[in-house]
């Protein structure tokens, strides 16, 4: 099981570093200041890279993966969205994956049953999970717009008054810290206990998950726990979003615990499998419409070829084709 | 059955008691420590010296699977790497899909080589992860630095014999494409990684030699003309023996309305043939004006399955002998593989096609528009364009002996979205059609498990197992409903499914849809019909079970 310990070693070694950096050595300037806007750097320039960097890349040929039934005769009904045949019809298909995961939902458990017999059971476990997990995430993300703003704009605060309805606690809780959190306990454990998962992991599959469950424990343990200084958090955050190079007051360690594993995935965002927040909207099984026998695609790379030719076909048969009675070009 | 098969007692004993990933039994070590084995009935022959010499394909020797040294050209490394690099600048779908895979596993279980093995690396996600790992140790720069934590790896001549057993035990149906949340497509993996073995000379016969014969002879089975049209005008004969009707299709002819293309198997194998005896029988009963092409003769294209330049380059006939015949539009008959190349590639690669005009029923007046491009309209959307307008005098209980269920070929259903027409013209010639369950069907269609080039004989044991999803589709409606016919629109399936079907579910024959229009076809001054195109019995009274509709 080195492939699960290893990654959460290195989660909780970088969970270390700032808090010991910050309680015994005063480091919170680098961690505050300088290390969150390298990471930034990082990962707006990473990530603007590897867009670019798929982007300039050609899509030679349509090879829409078409999940419906294709536009043809009048009387046939199409199926818009899983095989749209116009451009605006693509973008739905690909905002339907962005939003809700539609190819998920399709999924199945395949079981070998004595038969030998194959069935086929409904299994929308993942897609529940997932959905859970990258939604709590951007309302969380979306939440702490309230660090950057001296007044958060009017839909940040309904988010937050909509997540913390239950008003359980004091400061309330947020739904989305508990379903986040269950979620990636789902996440990990199907890699663990599914025989499948288990193999296809790799560190790199579970590296991220923990790295995500520290940034969530720290910041939750700064809300409900071990409370920090949330003035000065705010004054830093304004600051550091107007590219002020101010020091950050005295806000204690757990903080920097939380913002420099934010900084770590942020860096490593751009270089790894995360980069599937830009792919799902480049890959081309689904952002293509289906009518590459209606409309031509163009392949900036088709050459001319050679090929055999009629001319070359009737040298080769003449004589066998004229015993056929085959019209022949040449005599 | 088969020397290359085991016996399916021994199969189906296998299937439930080892332990495998697919029925929750944990592996013992990481995939990339499991060694690569070949026994009989999992590796295809290797194409031969000569063949390879015809088309120009470096590296021609003798070898097999089963050697230890596989003779690869001196500095193979090299030829590799330079020509991923290549055409991961060609092909953003590659640079994508090795990038973006986040290992959720909704592929996993889609495979149906890894429901019929259960082994780990059939599970498409590690099929990518196969090439993946090696692009990784040399490609984006940071992974290459945490190399033991991204899963990257050598290129070893181990890896290269891992890369040929599993690339071949994909038959790029693309299933798995259809689960992914990110639309990873894992046939274009495939693609790529047969490519870049074929740089090297590590390729399979069965897949090289139709292909060296299509470039010469116009089709994969190497028929030169004189042939092709005798095979032809015998089937003319079995038509006048059997329904006192003589059609007369033309070949090469210039000035005919519409050229015919259908897959050479339809033509020479049976059941194909069967299927071309209900294209002339159809043909003739509207008074089509068509010609068939003994220089284009074939529909199929096993470049797809080899290298992009080599389906182009077979592909090119098509449109060459369209314009040199100066048809108006061209017809393609029952296929999978050659409706992804014509839908998908075609135009693309040698259009555009302006010597063609855009294609119009000449029976109905129906306008094709969703072929305004490419010219190329399949069977299935004729036919059922001619029956929605009451052009053809049909009997379906001419079909009543058939209890039948139908086969979605993968690129059809996957690669075009062709699904109505098929069932639609399924229904009007026959009385019993039964689909198979819902997870098996349509885009979620199970590939016979001997597609892209790999339905050889001696591969038989993957086939088997590859086929089994389907064959197990099958043996429910078989139970539920008496089915004894498995209908299929694609010739690579007329070919592979007859021994899944005699090995899995013995008494289910596979037909061609266009055969049982021809049975139900009633033709002007016909004799009286009481046998089927295979010259079987046509009615069998069908107790109580007779519809209604
Ligand atoms: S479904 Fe897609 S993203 Fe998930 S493991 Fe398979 S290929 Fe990767
Ligand atoms: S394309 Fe088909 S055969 Fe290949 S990995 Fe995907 S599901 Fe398996």
């Amino acid at each position: 099981m080195k492939k699960v310990f290893m990654p959460l070693i290195m989660v909780a070694l970088l969970a270390l570093i700032p808090y010991v950096a910050v309680t015994y050595a005063n480091m919170s300037y680098l961690f505050g200041v300088i290390i969150p806007y390298a990471a930034a750097f990082i990962f707006i320039a990473g990530f603007l890279w590897r867009l670019f960097d798929w982007l300039r890349r050609p899509v030679p040929f349509p090879i829409v993966t078409t999940c419906g039934q294709e536009k043809s005769l009048d009387w046939v009904k199409q199926n818009h969205l899983e095989s749209p045949s116009t451009r605006f019809g693509a973008a739905v298909r690909v905002l339907t994956e962005v939003l809700f995961f539609r190819s998920l939902f399709r999924n199945t458990k395949a079981e070998l049953h004595t038969g030998p017999e194959l069935v086929y059971a409904s299994s929308k476990w993942l897609w529940m999970g997932g959905l859970a997990f990258h939604w709590s995430l951007l309302i969380i993300g979306l939440r702490h717009a309230r660090f950057f703003f001296i007044e958060p704009p009017a839909f940040i605060t309904a988010i937050e008054h909509a997540d913390s309805f239950l008003e359980l606690t004091l400061p309330a809780f947020f739904m989305t810290d508990a379903i986040v959190l269950v979620a990636l306990t789902f996440l990990v454990a199907r890699r663990i206990r599914d025989a499948k998962l288990r193999i296809i992991s790799l560190q790199t599959d579970f590296f991220p998950l923990f790295l995500i469950g520290g940034i969530v424990l720290a910041g939750m343990g700064m809300r409900y726990l071990e409370k920090v200084d949330i003035l000065s958090i705010k004054a830093l955050m304004m600051g550091l979003v107007s590219f002020s190079f101010d020091a950050p007051g005295e806000i204690g360690a757990l903080f920097f615990v939380h913002l420099f594993l934010v900084s770590m995935l942020a860096i490593y965002f751009p270089f790894s499998k995360l980069m599937h927040m830009g792919a799902i909207f480049l890959s081309p099984t689904r952002n293509l419409p289906n009518n590459s026998r209606e409309k031509l695609h163009k392949n900036p790379w088709n050459k001319p070829g050679k090929f055999r030719t009629y001319a070359e076909y009737e040298e080769e048969f003449r004589e066998k084709m004229k015993k056929a009675g085959l019209p022949v070009e040449k005599d | 059955m088969s020397k290359y098969a085991p016996r399916k007692a021994q199969l189906a004993r296998e299937f439930l008691e080892k332990p495998t990933p697919l029925k929750g039994a944990q592996a013992d070590r990481e995939w990339w420590e499991m060694p690569v084995d070949f026994h009989d009935g999992n590796w295809c022959f290797p194409g031969k010296p000569e063949t390879l010499k015809e088309i120009g394909f470096p590296n021609p020797r003798k070898w097999a699977a089963t050697d230890e040294d596989w003779q690869l050209p001196d500095g193979w490394q090299k030829i590799i790497h330079d020509g991923l690099k290549e055409r991961l600048k060609k092909f953003r779908s590659l640079k994508l899909y090795l990038d973006a895979c986040v290992r959720c596993g909704a592929c996993a279980d889609k495979c149906h080589f890894f429901l019929g093995s259960g082994d780990p690396k059939n599970m498409p996600v590690i099929r990518a992860e196969l090439l993946r790992s090696v692009y990784r140790n040399d490609f984006p720069m940071v992974e290459k630095i945490l190399k033991g934590f991204s899963g990257s790896r050598k290129l070893t001549a181990e890896v290269i014999k891992e890369w040929h057993s599993y690339f071949y035990q994909c038959t790029e149906c693309r299933r798995c494409s259809v689960f992914c949340p990110l639309g990873i497509d894992t046939a274009e993996i495939t693609m790529v990684a047969r490519e870049l073995l074929n740089l090297i000379g590590v390729n399979n016969n069965w897949i090289l030699a139709p292909v060296a014969n299509c470039n010469r002879t116009g089709n994969h089975l190497g028929i030169e003309p004189h042939t092709f049209v005798q095979n032809i005008m015998s089937l003319v004969d079995d038509i006048e023996e059997l329904t006192g009707i003589t059609v007369n299709p033309t070949f090469n002819r210039k000035g005919a309305e519409i050229l015919f293309i259908t897959p050479s198997g339809d033509v020479f194998g049976d059941p194909g043939v069967y299927t071309m005896m209900g294209y002339l029988l159809l043909f003739h009963h509207i008074g089509l004006d068509y010609t068939i092409s003994t220089y284009a003769s074939e529909g199929g294209n096993f470049g797809l399955f080899t290298t992009n330049d080599m389906m182009k380059k077979l592909n090119a006939k098509m449109y060459h002998e369209a314009e040199r015949l100066k048809v108006k539009w061209i017809l393609g008959g029952e296929c999978g593989h050659m409706w992804r190349v014509v839908h998908q590639y075609m135009a693309t690669m040698n259009g555009p096609a302006d010597f063609l005009e855009e294609p119009v029923s000449p029976i109905t007046g129906t306008k094709f528009t969703n072929a305004a491009a490419t010219k190329m309209v399949h069977i299935a959307e004729f036919t059922a364009d001619l029956i929605k307008h009451g052009k053809l005098k049909l009997d379906p209980t001419r079909n009543n002996h058939l209890r039948t269920t139908f086969h979605d070929s993968c690129n059809v259903s996957r690669g075009m979205g062709m699904l109505e027409e098929p069932r639609f013209v399924l229904n009007a010639v026959c009385n019993s059609f039964n689909e198979m369950p819902e997870n098996t069907i349509r885009e979620k269609t199970f590939c016979c498990g001997s597609g892209s080039g790999i339905n050889a004989e001696e591969f038989m044991e993957m086939r088997m197992r590859g086929g089994f999803p389907r064959a197990n589709a099958v043996r429910t409606v078989k139970k539920q409903h008496q089915v004894n016919a498995l209908v299929t629109i694609c010739a690579i399936d007329r070919a592979t499914l007859p021994p899944l079907m005699r090995y899995w579910n013995p008494g289910v024959a596979v037909y061609g849809l266009h055969e049982l229009v021809g049975n139900a076809l009633v033709m002007e001054g016909e004799t009286p019909r009481t046998e089927d195109l295979r010259e079987n019995p046509m009615a069998i009274a069908d107790e109580g079970e007779d519809d209604d509709a």
